[in-house]
């Protein structure tokens, strides 16, 4: 565990007042397959996520953690089985996409901000010209979200111009400005030094602290162990195991996890 | 610092000292030539030559250029008026041929009569663009740039003012196709309205209409034919055209080398090698002697326009490259960047990915522009009289027999300045870009 991630669950009790999982199916993935090629990334995936869930993923590098989260979205294509996101289909039809990448905010490790962009107009581009929102509601609404993650005094910046961790939040804040209703995260802090890692881990806090469904990829398993109620440990392209945060952390059932975590946990 | 040592040696400073000029060897012309010019043995050996060779040069060229005839009718009679100022043999330019061409040299054989509706075409295309160019300037204004190259039109060629009003009716017949389209059929059926009906309409419809508009309200200005047009007028209205409709072109190229779809993909990429491979020259004869085989007999397709369409193919293709150029350095986040947040592939490319591609492709985009504007003096060998051409002729006649290098000086300092205009605007327009998003 990362002493950034231990300060983040001393420094303040998590309110869970609102951090409950409803029956309702978010996402459902059955049977799902992917091949880059010939290799055979992702084997045999089957994964439901209610609603309200705060899901983390583990697992060692190559596991196929990041191409399973980017399938969710179709920013990868699967070859086999079914994703049902929100309801909708993911099928080769490009509608269906469009409107579920709508729908589920995505963050990634390297922020991927639009330089040429202001933060403000980072936040604004999307719900302006896929949600078609006037001018001037987009751009409260992105001030509300740049509030939220507590830099609204850089809206007028440009993303070059801001530290790491805030590029992140604004990155956080862009996502939610098209009021998603699943957010995924991809190493959202792997690119960060310390200092930053907690001030990302706050926002993502208290995102989950809203009710936020969460799929999070990522080794902070401070974080995992505060906010989440299900890990899922990945190896070779498979659902190793997953459990509730407390049992799978003190008490792995698989050889893989329990290495994994000896290598992860141990020093 | 040991405890002792820190009490036996005791240091306060009271007064502080001010800044000092820097030693006189350390400021101004003497240290920037000492660094500059004489910093080591091989430096002060170049500087050296350096300075003989431009000495020598200068001392040719200068007083050739000094000593120069501005009032003669003839090449003969320069020599006179030289020999009898400067001695016989001395260098002496005569630019009493410039002082005498230069219309010629400029706007060929258009009527002299009309020579304000030039310089005003060119006035009006430079103010028309300036909204395009400088993105300070209030936004409304592109839809007077969207109607300059009509206004062009009507003041270059003249005719029926009703001829380029039709033609640009098309074009908002388009958008309204594209509007119905969309509401009637979803976005692929208005992308097809946008095309099919505008082609339509200016096959069947705009010549009729511009002449019923003509017969009812004649008004315009006396039709010059393209004949007409020669020396830079002529360069620079190839040049302007094929640079104005190559960018989009190319952009759209460069946008298909990349597709997904294979037959877009592989007509992009055929269209690219194939119009780069081959010189322009034979693209230039293709289009003077070649299209009209392909054309039915008796229609008479404009040479000077389909140089333009040549021109414009040629280096779109080059364009397209360098934008391709642009478009592989974007690291593969912006694209994903785009995509999560549910853009769809226009908009991702014209928000997202092209307004950075393009922006690393200025220096590539514009070297390409300035070596199409200077390639269009190609057009002499299809008999066309750009400015090498008219001095040609100028050449043949009996009064200005053997003179060479007035009139090649005079081509090139025109063209220089058009270059070098385009260089500077594309170095500010990459400095703007990097001061507003560091
Ligand atoms: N576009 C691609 N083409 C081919 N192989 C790929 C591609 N992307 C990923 N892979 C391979 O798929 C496997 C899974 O990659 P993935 O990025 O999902 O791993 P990960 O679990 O996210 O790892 P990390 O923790 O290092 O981010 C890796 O072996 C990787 O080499
Ligand atoms: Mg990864």
């Amino acid at each position: 565990m990362t002493d950034a991630a231990l300060e983040v669950e001393q420094r303040r009790e998590i309110d869970r007042s609102q951090m409950t999982v409803s029956d309702e199916v978010a996402i459902q993935i059955t049977e799902m397959n992917k091949w880059f090629g010939s290799f055979h990334v992702l084997r045999d995936i089957n994964l439901t996520v209610y609603r309200g869930e705060r899901i983390v993923i583990c697992g060692p590098s190559g596991s196929g953690k990041s191409t399973l989260i980017r399938c969710l979205n179709a920013l990868e294509e699967h070859q086999a089985g079914r994703i049902v996101v929100d309801g909708t289909e993911l099928s080769s039809d490009l509608k269906n996409i469009d409107t579920i990448r709508s729908e589920v905010g995505m963050v990634f490790q390297h922020f991927n901000l639009f330089p040429h962009l202001t933060i403000l107009e980072n936040c604004t581009l999307a719900p302006l010209w896929v949600r078609k929102t006037p001018k001037k509601e987009a751009e409260e609404t992105a001030m509300h979200f740049l509030e939220k993650v507590k830099i609204p005094e850089q809206a007028d910046k440009y993303p070059g111009q801001l530290s790491g961790g805030q590029q992140q939040r604004v990155a956080i804040a862009r996502s939610l400005c098209m009021k998603p209703r699943i957010m995924l995260f991809d190493e959202p802090t792997s690119a960060l030094d310390p200092e930053m890692i907690k001030e990302v881990l706050d926002t993502m806090i208290e995102l989950a602290e809203e009710g936020m469904t969460m799929l999070c990829v990522t080794h902070e398993m401070g974080f995992a162990q505060a906010v989440a109620n299900r890990v899922i440990f990945m190896d070779q392209g498979q659902i190793v195991e997953q459990n509730e945060p407390k049992e799978f952390f003190n008490n792995p059932q698989s050889d893989r996890t329990k290495l994994f975590l000896s290598q992860i946990l141990g020093h | 610092m040991s405890d002792t040592h820190a009490q036996t040696v005791r240091f306060v400073r009271d007064s502080m000292i001010e800044p000092q000029e820097p030693p006189i060897s350390e400021t101004g012309v003497i240290r920037w030539v000492r660094e500059n010019l004489f910093s080591g043995w091989l430096n002060i050996l170049l500087t050296v030559v350096s300075l003989a060779v431009i000495y020598f040069a200068l001392s040719h060229l200068l007083p050739w250029f000094l000593q120069m005839v501005w009032n003669a009718g003839s090449l003969s009679e320069c020599r006179e008026i030289r020999n009898e100022r400067y001695g016989p043999d001395a260098a002496s330019a005569c630019f009493a041929v410039i002082r005498e061409r230069w219309h010629q040299l400029l706007f060929g054989f258009y009527p002299v009569e009309a020579y304000w509706r030039a310089v005003l075409g060119f006035v009006v295309f430079l103010a028309g663009m300036s909204p395009v160019l400088f993105t300070s300037l209030p936004r409304k204004l592109l839809w007077a740039s969207a109607a300059t190259p009509f206004v062009c039109y009507a003041l270059f060629w003249g005719g029926s003012i009703w001829g380029p009003v039709a033609t640009a009716l098309g074009f908002a017949i388009g958008a309204g196709a594209y509007s119905l389209g969309f509401r009637a059929g979803g976005k692929l059926a208005a992308s097809i309205a946008a095309i099919v009906v505008p082609i339509l309409y200016w096959l069947f419809l705009a010549g009729p209409l511009a002449r019923a508009l003509t017969g009812i309200a004649p008004i315009g200005l006396p039709f010059i034919p393209s004949d007409d047009f020669g020396g830079f007028m002529l360069s620079t209205i190839i040049g302007l055209s094929a640079i104005l409709l190559s960018l989009p072109l190319g952009i759209l190229l460069a946008l298909g080398r990349q597709s997904h779809l294979f037959i877009i993909n592989k007509v992009s990429i055929g269209f690219i090698e194939i119009i780069r491979g081959v010189p322009l020259i034979v693209w230039l004869f293709t289009a003077s002697l070649l299209l009209n085989y392909f054309l039915p007999p008796g229609t008479n397709f404009d040479l000077m326009l389909r140089v333009i369409i040549m021109a414009t193919l040629f280096s779109s293709a080059y364009i397209a490259e360098v934008v391709r150029g642009g478009l592989a350095a974007l690291p593969s986040g912006q694209y994903e960047g785009a995509d999560s947040l549910g853009l769809d592939y226009w908009q991702s490319m014209r928000l997202i990915i092209l307004p950075q591609a393009l922006k690393i492709s200025i220096p590539g985009i514009v070297n390409t522009f300035i070596g199409l504007f200077k390639d269009t003096t190609l057009v002499v060998f299809i008999g066309l009289l750009d400015p090498i051409g008219l001095s040609n002729s100028i050449r043949a006649t009996t009064e200005w027999n053997g003179i060479y290098w007035e009139l090649f000086v005079f081509i090139g300092v025109l063209f220089f300045i058009c270059c070098f205009s385009m260089s500077r605007y594309s170095i500010y327009l990459e400095r703007k870009l990097q001061r507003e998003n560091r």
